[in-house]
């Protein structure tokens, strides 16, 4: 991952008549870097998309691709940007490949080097093999592909993917989210979804947007350092009284679960893991399980969508951003 | 980029049905008028003969042709023209378009010349019945050539101000509907300008897209009426630019 910045928003905001659907947003995205988009429904994640994809122009703030401004120059700013929008913009009359041709072309994309990006997005898609196939006869799975393929026809520095998994099978949301992986090797990938762990999977760092404003702007693998205490949750075959287990250093407090398990709290800086590992193969304990107690993304993220008090959602407070 | 989108535009038209059924539904009706009108002429050919100055075959024949082809196209346009926009916004594939590097500007235009490309085709095999003729007599080739290029100047405003309505809309029902109205409120107001007092009388011709076809269907080659078209054309087509545009800011 390098320091060059490819995408930055400043205090971008994006009113529907009256209505904010979006709110002083600002980050940044560096090269190589994949962001998860999350945010309850109408919370504005497709609203900041179309935003950044140029679809929608921005209410106030400033959008940079590449280090060039969305607004002055939006022919250069758009060309480094691949936008793949909740619903694919599918030509149902076309075949994959005439549809292909088209989106390069309209991309800028030079006559003598459509073919080869057309059979590389192709590829990269599995889509290879559906090629003269109409669009209109495929699968949702194929057609969210051929949105994918769409939106890296042209290598372009930003792809942007609105809900990219929605409608596929378990195996083809395997293959998107490593081609997103992939993607985000060479690009820089915005990835909106429902679907926490997808989060997890593939993303380098997260936005949660509740009620059109940015209310976590985190990397991944810091979430987890938010926890108060730290534990480990481990499973033993022969369970020993749990004073046993206490008397590690460092634990703290355990607490006891169902059928050998247990929760140990230790302080912060002294693992006990090791101790833990040697204690149970000395005594025979049985090991069988053992993990770090994580703070789940689900709970940062329900814990900052459903505030307590005046701050939660009201029902239908944001209505869902219409696509223009 | 104008040309990649035009090309589609044609593209997608052939490949629907519907532009295939109105080829050939009005290629049947008009071919129908040609022969009506043909036969008028060989009855009244002997007597026209004998007087001098009297109407060759391109006033009798395809004048009337042209003009009764101007209201089928009236009928027609719209029909083609309600899905440019609308259909494209309904089915959420205008974002493509939106987000991609091209101006406002090169999608009206992109599309119209697309749709152009049709409406000119469909101008040509008009323009064929007459020259048949050719194959069995002389034709006063002038007269055609100004019929044509009138032709076209009315079907070039009626597709830019179906455009426009395409743009002004989701629904295609709703920009074919409209976009007919408002041909058939500027045919008629032809009519309304004959009867019309000295003051509005004279305007309202002038708005009509009557007046203006006329005038080329008789050989008067008037920049005026070229003019006017080139307007209407003009003023329909940066009107569309605009309200996609305001598409854009106001969502």
């Amino acid at each position: 991952m390098s320091e060059e910045v490819l995408i930055r928003v400043e205090e971008l905001a994006r009113f529907y008549g009256e209505v904010p659907a979006v709110r002083g947003v600002s980050f940044a995205l560096r090269r190589g870097e994949v962001l998860g988009f999350l945010g309850p429904n109408g919370a504005g994640k497709s609203t900041t998309m179309q935003v950044l994809a140029g679809a929608l122009a921005p209410s106030a703030g400033q959008v940079l691709v590449g280090g060039v401004d969305l607004l002055d120059e939006p022919r250069a700013a758009k060309a480094q940007i691949g936008y793949l929008p909740e619903q694919p913009p599918l030509y149902r009359e076309l075949t994959v490949d005439e549809y292909l041709a088209y989106c390069a072309r309209l991309r800028r994309v030079p006559r003598r080097a459509v073919g080869e990006a057309v059979a590389r997005a192709k590829a990269r898609c599995g889509l290879a093999d559906a090629g003269a196939r109409l669009i209109g006869n495929l699968s949702k799975g194929y057609q969210q592909r051929v949105g994918i393929a769409q939106a890296i026809l042209h290598a372009p520095a930003v792809v942007i993917l609105d809900e990219p998994t929605v409608g596929l099978d378990p195996i083809q949301i395997r293959e998107i989210r490593a081609l997103i992986r992939e993607l985000g090797g060479e690009h820089s990938v915005i990835l909106s979804t429902h679907i926490l762990p997808e989060v997890q999977a593939v993303c380098d760092r997260v936005l949660i947007i509740h009620q059109g404003q940015l209310v976590l702007n985190e990397r991944v693998d810091r979430l987890a350092l938010g926890l108060a205490e730290p534990a480990l949750r481990l499973a033993l075959r022969h369970p020993p009284a749990p004073e046993a287990l206490a008397a590690l250093p460092g634990v703290v407090r355990v607490e006891p679960g169902a059928a050998g398990r247990f929760q140990l709290f230790y302080r912060e800086g002294e693992d006990p893991t090791d101790a833990l590992v040697a204690q149970a193969v000395a005594a025979g304990w049985g090991l069988a399980e053992l993990s770090p107690v994580r703070r789940s993304l689900e709970e940062v993220f329900v814990e900052l969508t459903c505030g307590e008090g005046p701050e939660a959602p009201r029902p239908g407070a944001m209505p869902k951003a219409r696509a223009a | 980029m104008i040309g990649t989108i035009a090309a589609r535009e044609l593209r997608s038209l052939f490949l629907s049905p519907l532009a295939w059924a109105i080829l050939a539904v009005v290629q049947l009706i008009l071919g129908y008028i040609f022969l009506l009108y043909l036969d008028t002429y060989l009855q009244w050919q002997g007597r026209l003969a004998a007087i001098e100055g009297a109407p060759g075959v391109t006033e009798v024949v395809a004048r009337p042709l042209f003009t009764d082809a101007a209201v089928v196209l009236l009928l027609v346009v719209p029909l083609l023209t309600m899905r440019l926009v609308s259909e494209e916004r309904r089915s959420r594939t205008l974002t493509l378009l939106l987000s991609a590097p091209v101006s406002m500007t090169e999608i009206v235009l992109g599309k119209y010349l697309g749709l152009m490309g049709f409406l000119a085709l469909m101008v040509a095999l008009v323009g064929l019945m007459p020259i048949s003729l050719l194959v069995g007599g002389g034709l006063d080739l002038g007269l055609l050539a100004a019929g044509l290029l009138g032709l076209l100047l009315v079907v070039a405003s009626f597709g830019a101000a179906g455009l426009l309505l395409s743009a002004m809309t989701e629904q295609p029902t709703v920009a074919a509907i409209g976009a007919f109205g408002l041909l058939l409120l500027l045919w008629i107001l032809g009519t309304a300008g004959t009867t019309a007092g000295e003051e509005t009388g004279p305007v309202l011709r002038y708005l009509s897209v009557l007046t203006h076809y006329e005038a080329l269907l008789k050989g008067v080659f008037d920049t005026r009426d070229v003019v006017y078209y080139l307007l209407f054309t003009l003023t329909c087509l940066v009107l569309a630019i605009r309200r996609l545009d305001a598409d854009r800011l106001r969502g």
